[in-house]
Parts: structure tokens; sequence; C-alpha cells
């Protein structure tokens, strides 16, 4: 290769992160994998945090819920538990997923910061996680009665998410079941 | 009207950018005086315009004008002034202005502090600037206009500024930190400027050198003031996530403490000139490729902007012009073969290129780590995110390798030197560094091989350095004028690489030593923790301006001495119902003990309550500060005006030649 070749070098380098991040525009890292939205909620068999009891996905339907995916090490968690804790004082039931943790941190988390869950089904090798196609903690489905998954936020749940997102669809599926 | 008066500005601004980018770049190619002369102006002009539209959207956020759309999303009638006018930054739209306007700056100060600067190289210097301004101006103007309106149905309040920004050290986190990402336009325009005129010598480097310092100087501040704000703000200790955000201020950091080094080399010795027109493409591009992460919502982040797709198209066509035009133009015009200058292996010359690829290394590894996702995704792999231990398994041991060489660097001779040269120098200040590796650790909790090994690389590179200048000032008649005999450049150079093992020192020991405990405690209870008792007394409601907390008032003592009373707080913001974890911190040179709430349990007034007792983190931040003084210190050397006038002199011999 001429030495004025060799400084072109830097630039195709450019060329394909340039392609890379072109592609990635189309791309959006919190879109949900369209196949799961209007499917029932996998079938799994864990443990439950804090008990020697195992929990399938029976014990954890029938009622409108949100299952909220979590990790002691996922920084966003810890800014969205303080308004789970909320919700759950609303009444809003809330199971957790805590997703490829360590038992003892995610007590000890829990202890601090509170405890929304309903009960914490404990996903340690992620394979809960990846039926339900989680990529990153923390993330939110909001499951009906029947046990189907209706609606997937990925990050944070806050006020506004809630407000403007979650709760009228809550609000349809808590009048959906009434009749 | 004021936004309104804003908004035309801003047009001006861009009017004037879009003349400043293009006839100085005419006149310096065919040697036209008058249009290369109207370049100061023309960047003065562009400053002015922008700081009166900065000043309108300021006013319209101290003002409490809900109906422009910012200031409703960001602000509340409540917040108290300061934050009022720090939510201008708070936000995609405003902290845009706030680049434009530190572009303007930098643009200026270039303007107008280098009259020394031969004609045509100021001018080609001030367009490349011009047009980056047009960039952003546009992208400011067509994408995101800070001065839109919400009329009709404008809110009778605002919807507040996010609580984690209302803090002090956010109001100058977001200026510093933009001064730095901005500041490397400069080199990144002399290098251009270079390209253009075909002239990659010394002065090059030596013009462009205490801009780059300045810049990174800035940018070293603006980075430690980020991470000491999580430290305090988040509420749980932490200092560094390895988030995308971080990462996009961390990269150009990274590619700019490899300049500043190739710069060194470059101006001193002529060597490395293509590499080092490169690293400032590359320093600056990342400071562009840190924007688009950071606004255009390809990856996820807790500090993200609100993302909008044709935001991120207008900034990766900004960067595919900017990089890939600056890319090809150096493909075309950086000198292809080697310069004639030699060196041995055993040099300075081989010790920078060393610290060069140890950064250029890390930076690209960040790079990775933080694309990685983007890739995997792109690629149709699923999704992904990469966390700390990829980061932390990549970057310490660059780290640690780096350090034994970065303590031979100061040292070493140009061109040439020898290893015996080398033992005689340094023989003593390692041995003494072993017998501190050996012995430091003893002074805390455990002996830690991890701290071992970071004193001894700490004292290695204080001790090379401490008796360096001592040899420079020991000959002197007294010690003041020895002093002064160290030039500016060189304190510099001492108090970076100082602020660097004490960074060093801070990380490791904080990270091994640091106790925490999480328990649950009502008043009067009390805990013990690393031989600190705290008393946790009474818990008390209060009432901030804009929000209600429950104080948790804590007595801390050692051996019955009072050391400190901590008040954390836990706040509930009355407009947007958030609720904020506000940690009580007592700072020290050697610890810091850290009281923050968690959630109350039961009803009997107990809580949940963590406690820190966190050794020598106030040192990274030290260290840092070091280091960010010591960029500003190398930028006072005497020898950038007098040579600048010199080179001036034979430059207009050129002109005069030609």
């Amino acid at each position: 290769m001429g030495p004025r070749l060799k400084l072109f070098i830097p630039l195709i380098l450019f060329v394909v992160l340039a392609l890379f991040l072109l592609r990635g525009l189309e791309l959006d890292p919190r879109e949900m994998p369209s196949a799961l939205i209007d499917r029932p909620l996998p079938e799994f068999t864990l443990p439950s945090l804090g008990s020697d009891t195992l929990v399938n996905r029976d014990a954890v339907i029938g009622e409108v819920a949100l299952f909220n995916v979590w990790a002691t090490w996922c920084v966003s968690c810890r800014v969205e538990h303080p308004y789970l804790n909320q919700l759950t004082q609303q009444g809003v039931p809330i199971y957790g997923v805590n997703y490829k943790d360590e038992d003892q941190d995610a007590l000890r988390w829990l202890q601090e910061l509170g405890n929304p869950y309903r009960l914490n089904i404990v996903d340690a090798d992620g394979s809960l996680g990846l039926d339900l196609g989680v990529y990153g903690a923390p993330e939110t489905y909001l499951v009906d009665a029947g046990g189907v998954i209706r609606y997937r936020h990925v990050g944070v749940v806050d006020e506004r998410v809630w407000r403007d997102i979650l709760q009228p669809i809550y609000q349809e599926l808590l009048e959906e079941r009434a009749p | 009207m004021i936004p309104e008066i804003g908004h035309y500005a801003l047009i001006n601004a861009l009017c004037l950018a879009v003349i400043l980018a293009v006839l100085p770049a005419w006149g310096a190619w065919r040697r036209n005086t008058t249009a290369m002369s109207l370049a100061p102006g023309l960047a003065v002009g562009q400053l002015v315009f922008v700081a009166i539209s900065f000043a309108c959207l300021a006013a319209a956020f101290l003002q409490d004008d809900f109906t422009v759309k910012v200031v409703a999303s960001n602000s509340n009638s409540l917040l108290p002034p300061m934050y009022k006018f720090s939510a201008l930054w708070g936000n995609h739209e405003g902290s845009l202005l706030l680049w434009a306007l530190i572009l303007c700056f930098w643009t200026t100060a270039v303007a107008l502090l280098s009259p020394q600067l031969p004609m045509q190289v100021l001018s080609r210097v001030l367009s490349v600037m011009g047009g980056i301004a047009v960039g952003f101006l546009s992208f400011s103007l067509f994408t995101s206009n800070p001065f839109e309106r919400l009329l009709p149905g404008s809110p009778v309040d605002g919807s507040d500024l996010n609580p984690l920004l209302q803090d002090p050290g956010l109001i100058i986190h977001p200026p510093l930190l933009y001064m730095g990402y901005v500041g490397f336009s400069v080199a990144f325009a002399f290098a251009i400027a270079a390209l253009l005129g075909g002239r990659l010598d010394a002065s090059w480097a030596r013009w462009s050198r205490p801009w780059t310092n300045v810049a990174w100087a800035f940018l070293t501040l603006g980075i430690m003031l980020g991470s000491w704000w999580a430290y305090y703000e988040l509420g749980w200790g932490g200092w560094w996530f390895w988030d995308p955000v971080e990462n996009a201020s961390f990269m150009p950091w990274l590619a700019g403490t490899a300049l500043i080094h190739s710069l060194a080399a470059t101006e001193k010795r002529g060597l490395f000139k293509s590499w080092t027109v490169l690293l400032a493409i590359f320093a600056f591009s990342l400071s562009l490729l840190g924007t688009f992460l950071v606004r255009s919502g390809v990856l996820t982040s807790v500090h993200a902007f609100a993302t909008d797709p044709a935001r991120g198209m207008f900034i990766l066509l900004f960067l595919a012009i900017v990089v890939g035009g600056s890319l090809i133009l150096y493909a075309l015009r950086a000198p292809a073969v080697s310069s004639r200058v030699s060196f041995a292996w055993v040099s300075r010359e081989s010790l920078l290129l060393f610290n060069n690829v140890v950064f250029l290394v890390a930076t690209l590894t960040v790079l990775f780590g933080t694309l990685f996702p983007l890739f995997m995704d792109a690629l149709g792999q699923g999704k992904y995110s990469v966390g700390p231990p990829y980061f932390n398994a990549v970057f310490v041991p660059l780290m640690a390798l780096l350090a034994p060489f970065m303590g031979l660097g100061p040292v070493s001779r140009w061109k040439g030197d020898t290893v015996a040269r080398w033992k005689g120098e340094l023989g003593i200040s390692a041995a003494v560094a072993v017998v501190c590796g050996l012995t430091l650790p003893l002074l805390g909790a455990d002996y830690n091989l991890w701290v071992a090994l970071a004193a001894l690389l700490a004292a290695w590179l204080v001790l090379g350095l401490v008796r360096d200048a001592w040899y420079r000032v020991r000959g002197a008649s007294s010690l003041g004028s020895g002093l002064r005999r160290l030039t500016p450049s060189y304190c510099g150079m001492l108090l970076a690489h100082l602020g660097f093992a004490a960074c060093v020192l801070g990380v490791v020991a904080t990270s091994q030593y640091n106790v925490e405990r999480d328990l649950k405690m009502s008043p009067g209870d009390s805990e013990t923790l690393a031989g600190y008792t705290f008393e946790f007394v009474e818990l008390a409601p209060v009432r901030g301006p804009n929000f209600v907390a429950d104080e948790a008032r804590f007595r801390v003592t050692k051996d019955n001495e009072l050391i400190a009373t901590l008040a954390p707080q836990k706040r509930r913001y009355l407009a947007s119902g958030s609720v904020m974890t506000e940690a009580a911190i007592d700072a020290g040179l050697f610890r810091d003990l850290f009281v923050a709430m968690g959630e109350p349990i039961g009803s009997d007034g107990a809580w949940a309550i963590r406690l820190h007792y966190k050794p020598m983190v106030r040192w990274m931040w030290l260290g840092a500060i070091l280091m960010g003084f010591g960029g500003f210190a190398t930028a006072l050397d005497k020898r950038y005006r007098r040579q600048r006038r010199t080179a001036t002199a034979s430059a207009q011999g050129v002109l005069h030649g030609a």
C-alpha cells in the first residue's frame, strides 16, 4: 500500500461508523419486538426472592398487574424505585423480576429502599428475561388479567410515563375486566 | 416580544456565520486582504448576536414566560432564580444555544488574542470555526428552536426542572464541559487551516497548543464536576457509571490527552505531524459524536435528552460533512512521508508515542463499548447493554500500564537517552516507591494488594517529579528564584502529572476501602462504622422553596468527640411530585462520611438509612482539579507569545518574498 493510500484508512473507518450510525437512527433501542405484544406471558418456574418456594406463571396472573424487570446493578432502577413505591401505595399490583442479580444484594436493596413488589421472581440466569426479550433493566410490562402482555415500557417509569402512557392502558384493562 | 428578539438575533448570527465561513476562506485562497481582514469583526458580531439571543432566552426563563415552550416544560414559578437560569441549559434546545454561545466565544477569543498570527492562517481558522457555527446555529433554528411559543393554550405554570438538575453543581457543569468540548474545535480549526495551507510545521503546533491545553483543562474540570455531582446528588455514593453520556464526554478527553502530548512532540521536535493533525480531527469528531449520541436517541441512557429522529439525522449529516470532509482533506493533504527527524528507542519521543498508543487504545475501547449495543442491533444480533465490568476490565490495566512509563517521561531526554541514566536519575525514587507501596496500605483498614499497587505507582510518579523539579531549582541562590526558573509549561506538566497520581490513589483507595451499610434506624438509634458513631437524633419535616422534605438529623462522633452533624433529606418536589434523596456528606481530605435516607419502614418513624465511609474519595476530584489547573498553567507560558512574534516575522518574510 502506498503511503498516500494509508492516509485514507481513517476516512474508510469513519464511513463504516457513519453507516452504522445511520442504521442506528432507524432502529429504536427502546422498541419492543412486536411478536410479544398481545402474546401470553411466557411459562416459567422460578424461585421467589426471600423464600424457598418456587413460583410459576399461574401464581402471578389473574389480575391486571405490572411486571417490573430490575436489578441492583441497574442505575436507572434506583431512579424509578421511589415511584414504584408510590404506585404500590395507590394500589397498583407490581411483580418484580429480579434480573441477573445476587439474592443478597436484592434483599438488601428492598430493605433499604422499600419493597413495592407483591413478590419477586428470581431470574438469576436471565432465562425468563430471554423469553420476555429483555435487553436491559429497567423494563416494565403491563399484563392483563388473562396473563397476556399488553404493553412494554423500556426505561424508567416515573410520574410522567405513568400518567401519559401506562395509566390509560391500565384503566382500560381494568374496565375491560369489570363487565 | 423578548423571545422574538432572541429568535431574530439567532437568525442574524446564522447569517454572519455563513459569511464568516465563506468570505475569509475565499480571501485566504485568493490572497484578498480585504476579505481576510473582515474575519475578526464577523466573529465578534456573531458572538454579539448569539449573546443577545441567549440573554433573551435567559430573560424568558427568569420572567416565567410560560408561553415559551422550553420554559413551560423545564421551569416553574416556584423554582429558585438561580435554577431558573440554569434550567436554560437543562434541556436540548437551551443547551444547544449554550453550545453555540461558547463556540462563538472561542471564535472571538481566537480572533482577538492572536494578533501575531499570519493573516492567512487566522482567516482560515476563523472560517472553519464559522462553518461549525453554521452547522450548530442552523441545527438550533431548523430543528430545535428554543424560542418556540405555546400559543394559544400556554400553561399557567411550568412543569418544573428535573429535580436531579436542581443543584449548584449542575449550574456550572454543562458550561465547563461545553467549554472543553467546543474548545477542541479550535485545535480542529488550526489543523484544518494547516492542511488547507499545506504548512504543517512546528509553528502550527505552537499556535494550537495553548488553545488545546486550555480546552482540555476545561473538559477535565467539567467531567470532574459531573462525577462529583453524581456522587452527592444521585444519593448512592457512586461516582462513575460508564453511562453512554459519561462516555461521550470521556472519549474526547482521552483523545485530547493524547493530542496535547503529541502536540508537544510536534512542537519541540517536528515529529508525528500527520498523526497530530489526525488526533486533532479525532478529538473534535468525538465531541460531535458525543452530541449525536446524546441527542439522537440511538443509545439509551439516564441522561439522554428528549430525542427526535429529525434531529439525529441533522447531526449525523453535519457529522458526516465535518468529519468526512476533514478526513478527505487529511488523506489528500497530510504529509505522507514520515519526517526525516529521527529518534532513538530510548527517548522522550518514544515515551510520548507510548502515551499516544495507550490513550488511543483507551479511547477506542470506550468507543467500542459505547457503540457495541448499536452495532449488534444494526447487524440484527439482538439488543445488548455493555456495563461497567467491560470498561473496568479494559481501562484499569491500561492505566496501570501507563503509569510506570509516565514516571519516566518528564526526566527523559529528547532524541536519545540511556537506560543507565534513567537508573541513575530514578533508582532511588523507584526504591522509595516500592517502600511506599509496601507500607502505605498498612494505614488502611487491612492490607490490600490493589492499594499497594496504586501507592507504588503514585509514589513512583510523585517522587520522580519532585526529584526532577528539585534538580531544576536547587542551583539557584534562593528557593524563590529557583522556583521562578521553572517555566509555566513545566509547572503545568508537574501539576497535571501530580493530579493524575492523586486520582489513581483516590480511585483505588475509595473503591477498595469503601465501607457501606444499609440499616433500619429509628430516632435514638446509633451505629458505628469504621470507628465513627452515627447517632440518629431526630426526624423533622422541613420545607424548601419548591419542595417538602423529611430530614433525618445525625450526630457523628469519634472517641466521644463531635465530628459532624449531618442532615440528609428525602424531598418531594411540589410541581412534579418526584421524590429525591438528598445525601448529607461530611467531606474530609482522608475520608468522606455519607448518610442517605432510603424509605420509611413501618409506622414507628423508622427509616432505611445508608451509611458510607469513603476514604480518600476527594483525592480523585482534587487530582482532576490539579490536572485542570495544570492545563491552564501551560497556556501562560511566555514562549507562546514570544515565539508567535518571531513566527509572524518569518511568515511576513515569506509573504513579502512571494
